[in-house]
Parts: structure tokens; sequence; C-alpha cells
């Protein structure tokens, strides 16, 4: 492998393969580089999909894409140990087609992709680790990897390789991830006849339900439980900041299994089959967290850069329209025929500044803190509102204008007005 | 509810997963000893990973076994106060398979 090739992709997750189509279609010499034994098997994802990224690259996806199942409810749930409240929007609109969001499962999705990937003219070779970037000084010039005789040169080299990116922290391109920059994810796959989610979920066909959990799953960390309904199959899952786990010292397939046996969680689960239980890390350090994405005959795209809004739950298509805008850069410069340096390849933060990405990136760019320091949301306030709840809907013999003093008193006594207006405000904020 | 902990068997749950494993080649290892047994009183990473591939001995001596690793990256983020950890992908094609991911 001593040829040179117009642009080296490490990795075929969302990110390297919408980089990858980019460019090979665009008929540029295209090299992608994979570890696992085939795109998709070192993936993990929730997971849904959010067509707008996907069709402004493969417009006819829905043709073959293995799409489980499009969304037409979206429920809410804030957990207390025994019960919950939540919010449910079902909405007829979300069953007509073109639908905008369906559910996936990764290995399969990220094989597909490749294929589309590959007939588009890139070479994709699996199997093989990159173990360095190769340097000229600052620049980048190939990639070392742990085939015999593994070197393999570029003009450029797109950084694809996920949220781990040990490839630019060994080039000294960033840090190392704190704790508190990422979140650790662990979920499971519980197989269930189709007709019985359709029943259990009040379902047809072809659609699916997402729910979002918050609350004392996490057992007072910062984080969320998620179930989302598959063809077949159901994904559970939970994902909480790695230094909350870190100093609670929670060990995370436990909380897992508490989440499970949770009274309004179990019932759903009942009778499935588990056939594999993962583990992934999401960078979810925001916009503070990011590192520099480009350089000398570099880029970075999706999760190696940080790009994920942890508020919205969008990681996927992020790292598809990074992949592409960096793609799309490439192809500028070629056609110009510019090199690759970083002053040049400033076009791609451009691309990112003017466009949705970095625009959501910095409008939640104080998240992260006001929930690292603000833990009321995932423990005190759950409990309030799930008691809250219960006192109402309690008969009781208990008039309401009581059972309301009752409620603020309980509010008052668990934090201070002044607590409760400062967090809201600073909910307001940062959402605002 | 379930305030008590649920006895969880994590070789349960990883005996589901699909795994070729680079026998001899461990991915990641500690980097000193000595360093966990003696200075790191937290030592996360024996609760934290969440394929349960540390273990801590009675003398503190923490033991490592990356054949069940899922590759998260956890162990090695988390021991922050003595980047004690020197972690690599396997080699290419071995390690974890997820089927559905
Ligand atoms: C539990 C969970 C739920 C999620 N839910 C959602 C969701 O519902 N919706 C959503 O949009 N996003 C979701 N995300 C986020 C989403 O999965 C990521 O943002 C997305 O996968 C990032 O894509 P990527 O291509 O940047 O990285 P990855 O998908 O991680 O791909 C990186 C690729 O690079 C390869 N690689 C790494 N290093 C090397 C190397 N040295 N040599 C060769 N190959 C290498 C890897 O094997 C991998 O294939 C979720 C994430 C998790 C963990
Ligand atoms: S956290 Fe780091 S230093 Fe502490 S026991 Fe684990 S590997 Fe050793
Ligand atoms: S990478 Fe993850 S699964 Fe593997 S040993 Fe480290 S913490 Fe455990």
């Amino acid at each position: 492998m001593d040829e040179k090739f117009d642009a080296i992709v490490i990795g075929a997750g969302p990110s390297g393969n919408a980089a990858a189509y980019t460019m090979a279609k665009a008929g540029l010499k295209v090299l992608q580089i994979e570890r696992g034994e085939y795109p998709g098997s070192k993936n993990v994802q929730g997971a849904i999909l959010y067509s707008k990224a996907l069709e402004e690259i493969i417009p006819d996806f829905r043709d073959d894409a293995p799409l489980e199942r499009h969304l037409i409810e979206q429920q809410m749930w804030v957990l207390d140990d025994e019960s919950y409240i939540g919010t449910t929007f079902r909405s007829a609109e979300f069953n007509q087609q073109p639908y905008n969001r369906y559910t996936i499962i990764r290995a399969q999705f990220d094989k597909w992709f490749s294929k589309r990937v590959q007939a588009a003219g890139a070479l994709l070779v699996c199997e093989t680790t990159v173990s360095n970037l190769i340097m000229d000084g600052k620049r980048v010039i190939g990639v070392q990897t742990d085939r015999e005789g593994g070197a393999v040169y570029a003009d450029i080299v797109v950084l694809a390789d996920g949220v781990n990116s040990l490839l630019a922290k060994k080039a000294g391109f960033h840090a190392e991830l704190e704790p508190k920059d990422v979140a650790l994810a662990v979920k499971e796959i519980h197989f269930l006849p189709e007709e019985t989610i359709q029943s259990r979920f009040n379902i047809g066909e072809g659609e699916g339900v997402v729910i979002e959990m918050a609350g004392k799953i996490t057992q007072g960390m910062m984080g969320t439980g998620f179930l989302y309904t598959n063809k077949d199959s159901l994904t559970i899952g939970v994902g909480c900041m790695l230094s909350d786990f870190k100093q609670q010292k929670i060990t995370p397939y436990m909380l897992l299994e508490q989440m499970k046996a949770h009274p309004a969680i179990k019932p759903l689960l009942a009778g499935g089959e588990m056939k594999e239980y993962t583990a992934h890390l999401i960078p979810e350090g925001g916009y503070k967290a990011m590192p520099q994405l480009y350089g000398e005959g570099w880029m970075i795209v999706g999760d190696a850069g940080m790009f994920v809004n942890a508020v919205h739950r969008e990681g996927s298509n992020l790292a598809m329209t990074t992949g592409r805008y960096a793609a799309e850069t490439v192809i500028a410069l070629k056609e110009k025929q510019l090199p690759m340096t970083a002053a040049n390849l400033a076009i791609y933060q451009g691309r990112l500044e003017d466009s949705f990405v970095m625009k959501d990136m910095k409008k939640y760019k104080n998240m992260p803190e006001i929930f690292h320091n603000n833990n009321h949301f995932f423990t005190t306030y759950p409990e309030l509102l799930n008691r809250a709840a219960h006192t109402m809907l309690t008969v009781d013999g208990v008039d309401k204008k009581t059972k309301e003093r009752e409620i603020r008193k309980s509010f008052k006594q668990r934090r201070s007005l002044f607590g409760l207006m400062g967090d809201a405000y600073k909910m307001w904020r940062a959402f605002e | 509810m379930n305030t008590e902990k649920i006895p969880v068997k994590v070789e349960e749950k990883l005996f589901q997963n699909r795994y070729r494993v680079d026998a001899g080649r461990p991915h990641i290892s500690i980097i000193n000893q000595d360093t966990c047994r003696v200075e790191c009183t937290t030592q996360e990473c024996t609760v934290c990973c969440p394929a349960g591939c540390y273990t801590t001995e009675g003398n503190g001596q923490v033991v490592l076994i990356t054949d069940g690793c899922l590759e998260c990256g956890t162990c090695r983020i988390i021991c922050s106060t003595y980047r004690n950890v020197d972690w690599e992908y396997p080699r290419g094609g071995y390690g974890i398979l997820f089927k559905f991911g």
C-alpha cells in the first residue's frame, strides 16, 4: 500500500462514511480505514436517525437503508423510585411521508452506509487499525496502520475516529478528555415479537415510540435513560457523566439493572430476550470542550470533534453533516488546485460557524456546567414532582387547596424558593 | 422500590456478546502496578468499567483482564489523577464485535 491518495478517512461511522462518500462521489481518490471486522462492528448508538442530515448526502436513502420504525410518539418521563410523571406527544403528522425520524440498529445501518460509500468509488479497508499519523514537521502526510508495510499517504487525512480519538492525542492536536466532558452509556437490546411491541406500545406496523427518562434512575448523576422501539426489539439504556460515575462510584451495569427493575419499566421489557450488552462514551463536553478542528493536512469530524448536542440527543446527524462539510472543503480546494494547509482548510471552520452545527453548539455552551452544579435536576425535582402528582391524584378526603399548600411547602423544604427560582432562571437562560 | 442492590453478574451480560480475543496480546495495560496498590485509594477503574475488567485483590493490587472489554475508553479517562492506563485499540479485526450496536 505505498500508493498516494487524495484523501484518507479514518473510521467508517456516520462521520467517516459521509466524508468518504462525498469525496468519492466528486471523483477524488479516497481510502477509508476501519478497525472493525465490518463497518459498525465497533459502534453503538441509541439509536435515532434524523433524516435531514442523511437526506442531504443520500436523498434516496429510504429505498434500501435498514430503518427499523419511524417515530410517531415521544414520551418524556421524570421518575422517582416508585412512579413516573410524564408527557406524551403523538402526532398524525409524524405518520406522513417522508418520515423525519427513525430508529436504527447501528451495526446494520453502518454496513449499509458503507456499501453506498464503496459504490461511490471509495476504497475501504477493514480490520485495520491506524496506529499513528505520519507527520512531516507539523504537516500530516499519511497514516501508519497495523498491517505489514502499513504506511499510506494522502494530501489530507480526515479523522473520523470517534469519541476516543487516540490519533489526534498522540499527534498532540489536543489533550486527553476529562471525565466531565464525556458521558458513559450502557445499553441492552431485547428481542420481542413485532406484534407484542406494537400492542404494548399502542403502535401500528412500522410505527415507533421513544421514551426519554430522567430522575432517580440515574441515582443522582447527571444523565438520562432511554427506551426505543425497533422492529422486533427494544433498546434500553442509560447514560451519565463519567465525572459523576467517578465521584459516586457507581457501577454502570448495576445502574442499568436497577433501572430495568423500575415498576414502570419492567413490564415494557417483560418476556424479551436480551441479545447484546454494549457500552460507549458520548462526547458531551459541549462547545467549550471542543478541540482545534483542522490543521496542516488534517481535519476532525464527528464525535472526535465533540460534535454532540446532549440536550437534543443529536450526534449522528452532526457527524454526517461535519463529515460532509469537511469533504466539501477538500473538494473545493482540489478544484482550485490549492494545498491542504491550515489556512486553506479554515473554510471548514467557516462552514461550521455559518450552519446550525456551531450555532447550536454555542447556544447550549453553558448547559454542561448548569447541570454539573445542580444535581437537584436529577434527584430532588423528580421526587417532588412525583410526590405532587401522587398527592393530587390520591382521593383521600383532604381538600385540594390544602394539598396544594402541602406541595408548595414540600418544594420549599427541599430547596429554598430562591434556589428554585435560580434553577428555573438558569435553565431558561441555557435554552433561550 | 429496589433501593437494595439487585445482584448482577456482568459475565452473564457479556456472554451474549461476540468477541475475537487477540490471545496473549491485551490492548490495555496498567502502567505502574504500585501506583494502583499504594497511591490510588479510590480505584475507580474497578467500579466503573462497564465490563468488570478490573478487579481489586485483597492487598490492593489491581488485576486487569481485557477479554470482555467493550472498548469504551472509560478506564483511560477515569484514571485522570494518575494517568496510569496504557490504552490502545486492539489490532484490526480483534476485540468486541457488535452484532447490533
Ligand atoms: C448510547 C448512545 C446513544 C446515542 N443516541 C443517539 C441518537 O439517538 N441519535 C443520534 O443522532 N446520535 C446518538 N448518539 C451519538 C452517535 O452515536 C454519535 O454521535 C455518532 O456515532 C458519531 O459518529 P462518528 O462517525 O463520529 O463516530 P463513530 O460512530 O464512533 O465511528 C468511529 C469509527 O472509527 C473507527 N476507528 C476509531 N479509531 C480507529 C483507528 N485508529 N483506526 C481505524 N478505525 C478507527 C471505529 O471503529 C468506528 O467505526 C448516541 C450515542 C450513544 C453511545
Ligand atoms: S484508577 Fe488508575 S491508578 Fe487507580 S487503580 Fe485504576 S488504573 Fe490504577
Ligand atoms: S475500555 Fe471500557 S470496557 Fe474496556 S477495560 Fe476500559 S472501561 Fe472496561
